[in-house]
């Protein structure tokens, strides 16, 4: 693998969370347990589209080959996308929704604070560009995993399950092979190990004040990295992709 | 039916440094910081403002449209109270 | 003495109306205005919520980013838009979930053109152009609507929906100068949109029952059937430019009035999915209905925890 081959995986790999992820958050639209919040997600649903064309856009850059962003993003088998099982789980119910972007949120801030110092210009703008809209969700999650928490009975049992439920896919988030390390040498990559515990940290300081546990079970699940996903991946591509498959080389 | 409305917020926006802040309108929200985010993703859309204050709109103490009459109108007889009432000679400049 | 205490208030009402005075909040008006707007502005925020599900439908399967995104931002904007109204509603004694219950209940109307299917991409560009374009037709003389928040919160759904109008225009033009697939995708959605459209102005001005009075008091400032007029009149062009069929045979230019005749409504049709017999009329209540009853447990948290922490505060 040269270097250009890792920026290209690296760079996917931001870009297929931020797909994946502003898809489960845009199926929210409409459906909000209420307006404000209805608006609210979809803002957030926003901002991920909009990271992932940046990210796609330059990961076409590197390539080289006249692709698009679209292409990128719409023309790729299942295999071949390579973002975190964590952000193709189910939207499930609010809770489940605000978990994982909780999870998703205090990482990612985290990232793209050091992204954004990379040696590698375009990533280090866009990091610093998607920073600032991080922060907000973040600081829109960790409110509303203190209020589910720290709310009702049943609010707390909800937010609990899905803490205990989506632990499992956390590990991941700080996945690592020779891709990062290649680039790591180069000032281009996050070391993602000097993240977890700045991660881990945070969220027991907002679990504490939501009155949460942290799962005990360490036993993770991981793939999505390398391309292995969960059953609900492919429906999530059929309903993305559906479009340019039913009706391939158009313009919209 | 309605026991877990959020109370009702007044928004103002701030649309710009050197402005003061407005009133908009209002929304649902369940404590000040919620009526913030809210305010923000609701309000603040098109880069409408740089700043937000919430009030809860039963905090509000309002004059009433019956007196302003009694309120209101006895200004508009003081018209010495207006630079325009007073009369400068010519050649006077910047008064 | 009571009475003609209220006649002489409802002379003062009239006048202000007459001299162009905005009523605000706290103004004296009568009963009865006050129930027309409450119904006319709760039934337009629920149609801009109602609105968000037909387009929504379709973002998870928009076919490039971009349009992914402008759906999304245009989808959210009928949220705030509904959050306007709903918000002008309340400063009349309105009580924004009451009113949604009543609409939950089948009390309350929304606007009849949301229960119709979107059943093709070429669907969003019809919404955009027509119901968008119609929906501003009506929106435009509400800017000037004698209730002050009213006419101020259409003042701002107009100028953000300028957008959404563009944008349906922009994608129906892009499927008219596509391949032969795109322009019989974008053909047969206009035919589908076509009508419903244009029973968005709501029944003509003789069977119109809320029309006189709520002209009178300026809450409705131009009448049903001159703004239809009006929408076919800039509409058609529009659709001739880009190469679309108006799915009419009774379509005319008619040189005299400087206006396009047109055929006959189906109002059997706009009456039927009044009524509740609409393609998708249990859908989107169902759909609506259980988007607050998942709430529930959210916001009641929310106030909840709200409550904990004024507590710790006070303590």
């Amino acid at each position: 693998m040269n270097k250009q081959e890792a920026i290209l995986e690296y760079t996917l790999r931001i870009a297929d969370d931020s797909l994946l992820l502003g898809h489960r958050i845009s199926e929210w639209c409409g459906h909000g347990p209420i307006l404000e919040e209805d608006i609210a997600l979809t803002n957030i649903a926003l901002d991920l589209i909009g990271q992932a064309t940046n990210f796609f856009d330059y990961a076409a850059k590197v390539q080289g080959e006249g692709k698009t962003c679209d292409d990128l993003a719409f023309l790729r088998l299942e295999r071949e996308y390579k973002n975190v099982l964590l952000v193709e789980q189910k939207n499930g119910h609010f809770g489940d929704t605000i978990a994982r972007q909780f999870f998703f949120d205090v990482f990612r801030k985290l990232f793209f604070e050091s992204l954004s110092k990379s040696t590698d210009q375009d990533l280090a703008a866009i990091a610093e560009k998607s920073l600032k809209e991080t922060r907000y969700h973040l600081k829109h999650s960790s409110e509303w995993i203190i209020r589910l928490g720290d709310g009702t009975q049943e609010s707390h049992d909800k937010i609990q399950g899905s803490v205990d439920y989506l632990w499992k896919f956390t590990d991941e988030l700080f996945f690592m092979d020779q891709v990062d390390e290649l680039l790591i040498k180069e000032n281009i990559a996050v070391d993602l190990t000097a993240l977890k515990a700045n991660w881990k940290s945070y969220i027991s300081e907002i679990f504490q004040e939501a009155t949460l546990n942290i799962p005990t079970n360490g036993w993770q699940q991981a793939g999505g990295r390398k391309g292995l996903h969960s059953e609900h991946m492919g429906y999530a591509l059929a309903e993305l992709q559906y479009m340019q498959r039913a009706y391939p080389n158009m313009q919209w | 039916m309605s026991s877990n409305e959020w109370p009702l917020w007044e928004v103002f926006i701030r649309s710009k440094q050197g402005l003061s802040h407005k009133h908009v309108g209002s929304l649902r929200a369940a404590d000040a910081e919620n009526a913030i985010n809210n305010a923000r993703d609701v309000y603040t859309r098109r880069s409408e403002g740089i700043s937000i204050w919430v009030v809860e709109s039963k905090l509000i103490s309002a004059s009433d449209p019956k007196e302003a009459d009694s309120l209101f109108d006895p200004a508009d007889t003081k018209i010495y109270r207006h630079p325009t009432f007073y009369e400068v000679p010519d050649g006077v400049l910047h008064m | 003495m009571k009475d003609i205490n209220i006649e002489e208030k409802e002379r003062e009402f009239q006048a202000k109306i007459d001299a162009d005075i905005k009523i605000e909040p706290n103004d004296w008006m009568p009963a009865e205005y006050r129930k027309t707007l409450i119904r006319q502005i709760s039934q337009h925020a629920h149609s801009e919520v109602v609105g968000m599900l037909p387009e929504g439908n379709w973002i998870t399967r928009a076919p490039n980013l971009r349009r992914k995104a402008v759906l999304l931002a245009k989808v959210q904007d009928e949220a705030g838009h509904g959050l306007y109204l709903y918000s002008a509603a309340e400063t009349l004694g309105s009580d924004r979930e009451a009113s949604i219950d009543d609409m939950h209940a089948g009390i309350a109307k929304y606007s009849s053109i949301f229960n119709y299917p979107t059943l093709s991409w070429a669907d969003m560009g019809m919404i955009g152009w027509l119901v968008d374009g119609a929906a501003i037709s009506n929106q435009v003389p509400l800017c000037r609507c004698s209730y002050g928040p009213y006419a101020r919160a259409m003042v701002r759904v107009c100028k953000e929906e300028s957008f959404h109008q563009r944008q349906g225009y922009e994608i129906a033009t892009t499927l008219a100068n596509g391949t032969p697939e795109q322009k019989a995708m974008a053909q047969e959605s206009f035919n589908r949109w076509w009508w419903p459209a244009l029973m968005m102005f709501g029944p003509t001005d003789a069977a119109s029952k809320h029309s006189a009075l709520s002209m009178k008091w300026k809450i409705k400032r131009v009448s049903n059937d001159e703004l239809r007029q009006q929408f076919v009149n800039v509409t058609v062009p529009q659709a001739e430019l880009i190469g679309l069929t108006i799915p009419d045979p009774d379509l005319n230019w008619n040189e005299e009035k400087q206006g396009y005749d047109f055929g006959t409504i189906n109002w059997e049709e706009f009456n039927q999915v009044v009524q509740g017999n609409g393609p998708c009329n249990k859908e989107r209540l169902d759909a609506r209905r259980q988007a607050k009853e998942n709430g529930m447990w959210v916001r009641e948290a929310a106030l909840a925890h709200a409550e904990k922490r004024k507590a710790k505060m006070a303590s």
